[in-house]
């Protein structure tokens, strides 16, 4: 490897993405405006999709929670895969749809983050961020009109203006941002209802990482691609706050404990758990 | 038809070295000193955003004396290596040795073949490990490195100045000792340095990924006093 220098008028400053087309490091194919192999039906194969993702604002910050299960069609392709990650220091991101694209999606937008930070000195806005993402979503446009579509789910603590906020995105790289909370994936629409339900503005961080939790065992429930807890291997959702300390992850034992303590409740109250 | 004038190698590098030395020295000077939790950097600096020291990578920082246009493109194409590397392998492939090597190529490189020498002095500090032990990178203008592994002084008077450290350098001191003796070290005997004339950051074991974070207003005069 050499020294990347560049003349002044030629420089790509902050962005990364753009420093590593120009030191030709091999990007996604989504990135250098590649298209995806068909798959035996003409459209796309049957490539891992990941699933339930959550996020949802309470009064201190913003809660994120994503299930574990990745599927190869109707199989089930890895049982501990990870959906949620911090972006940097203040932020989350959750990711849907097509494993490969997606991670290397979150790789290539923490990396961006942070040499922004380095390069600038200064950390990148909230919406700032969120525009980075939009962008990199936008780019995998034609992967994702092949069948392999990236649909994340920004959030973090906006330190300027002192409170969480999240932001959605469609396959166009559209993004939205949301006053309350939202789910995506394949499981959505039922964590979507069941946050619906049970949200309180102004919740505190118990309740709405127990409404997260919630959530997502009601989308295991009705969503075949949508992992629940899964109580003989140990395996539990991954949930994480985001407030004015930063990207915490909630312990698993306290989100072991609460589905033992959910399914037990719902026992005890004649519910069908 | 004119001939050039023959000039003899020795005396062209002669200037040239001389040249970048004054440069350096017009500038002023810095200290990173290892002590028990990690790597502290000091620089006498008042500019509260243009800096001389910076974050590299999770382990290791960056630290320039001289023209700051110079070092500050050393600095970012640093940054830039190291986060493509990161990229392309792992994280953990990232180290200082490799990045102080590719800065003394190209120092070297400018200083033979260019018109002008670059007039810096750079350092690439990085934070030990279970198994290795912290080490600073010293590269000189004309791309002569040094490997330390207790103290580097940066920039015009390094002599006086390391004298000055070397008398009170203990061995596994604590931050604000380190501090302390790289203060007034950096200050001399007819100077006081308080915090607002100094850029303060450290390296430090306990950080998390990344170990580097700046010191500033009450907590550097907490620590200084």
């Amino acid at each position: 490897m050499t020294l990347p220098l560049f003349s002044t008028t030629d420089d790509p400053g902050p962005d990364f993405a753009g420093l590593i087309r120009r030191l030709q490091v091999p990007l996604p194919p989504a990135m250098t405006g590649g298209t995806a192999p068909a798959g035996p039906s003409g459209g796309a194969g049957e490539f891992r999709h990941g699933t339930t993702v959550v996020a949802l604002r309470f009064a201190e910050g913003i809660v994120m929670a994503g299930d574990r299960r990745a599927t190869e069609g109707h199989a089930i392709a890895h049982r501990a895969m990870e959906k949620v990650f911090p972006a940097d220091r203040y932020s989350a991101v959750a990711i849907a749809g097509a494993a490969g694209p997606a991670v290397e999606m979150v790789r290539l937008f923490q990396t961006q983050l942070e040499h922004y930070e380095k390069v600038e000195g200064v950390v990148l806005s909230l919406e700032g961020k969120a525009n980075q993402l939009g962008q990199m979503v936008r780019e995998n446009l034609p992967m994702a009109m092949q069948g392999l579509a990236v649909v994340p789910l920004f959030a973090g603590f906006d330190l300027a203006r002192g409170t969480g906020r999240i932001f959605t995105y469609d396959v166009t790289g559209g993004h939205y941002e949301e006053t309350e909370h939202n789910a995506t994936g394949s499981g959505g629409r039922d964590a979507r209802t069941t946050i619906k339900l049970g949200y309180r503005v102004g919740m505190s961080r118990d309740d709405a990482v127990e409404l997260a939790i919630e959530a997502l065992y009601e989308a295991a429930d009705e969503d075949s691609a949508t992992g629940g807890p899964d109580l003989i291997r140990g395996i539990y959702p991954l949930v994480a706050t985001v407030t004015a300390e930063g990207f915490s992850a909630v312990p698993e034992d306290e989100v072991a404990e609460r589905f033992a303590a959910l399914i037990e409740r719902r026992r005890s109250e004649g519910r069908q758990p | 038809m004119t001939m050039p004038y023959y000039v003899a190698p020795e005396q062209v590098m002669k200037d040239r070295a001389e040249y970048a030395q004054k440069g350096i020295a017009r500038g002023r000077s810095l200290i990173a000193s290892t002590y028990d939790g990690g790597i502290a950097i000091v620089a006498d600096n008042p500019s509260r955003s243009l800096h001389k020291i910076s974050e590299i990578y999770d382990r290791i920082a960056f630290a320039g004396v001289g023209k700051y246009n110079e070092f500050d493109q050393l600095r970012v194409s640093g940054i830039r290596h190291a986060d493509t590397k990161g990229y392309a392998y792992s994280r953990e492939d990232v180290d200082a040795r490799s990045l102080a090597n590719l800065y003394a190529q190209y120092l070297g490189q400018v200083f033979t073949h260019e018109m002008k020498p670059l007039e810096v002095e750079i350092l690439v500090a990085e934070l030990g490990t279970g198994m290795h032990a912290p080490q600073l990178y010293h590269i000189a203008y004309e791309g002569t490195i040094t490997d330390e592994d207790r103290y580097a002084v940066l920039g015009g008077e390094t002599e006086t100045i390391a004298e000055r450290l070397e008398a009170s350098w203990t061995e596994g001191w604590s931050l604000p000792e380190a501090l302390r003796a790289a203060v007034a070290a950096l200050a001399g005997p007819d100077r006081t340095l308080s915090g607002g004339d100094l850029e303060v950051a450290v390296l430090a074991q306990g950080n998390g990924r990344r170990a580097f974070r700046r010191l500033v207003d009450e907590e550097l005069s907490g620590l200084l006093a």
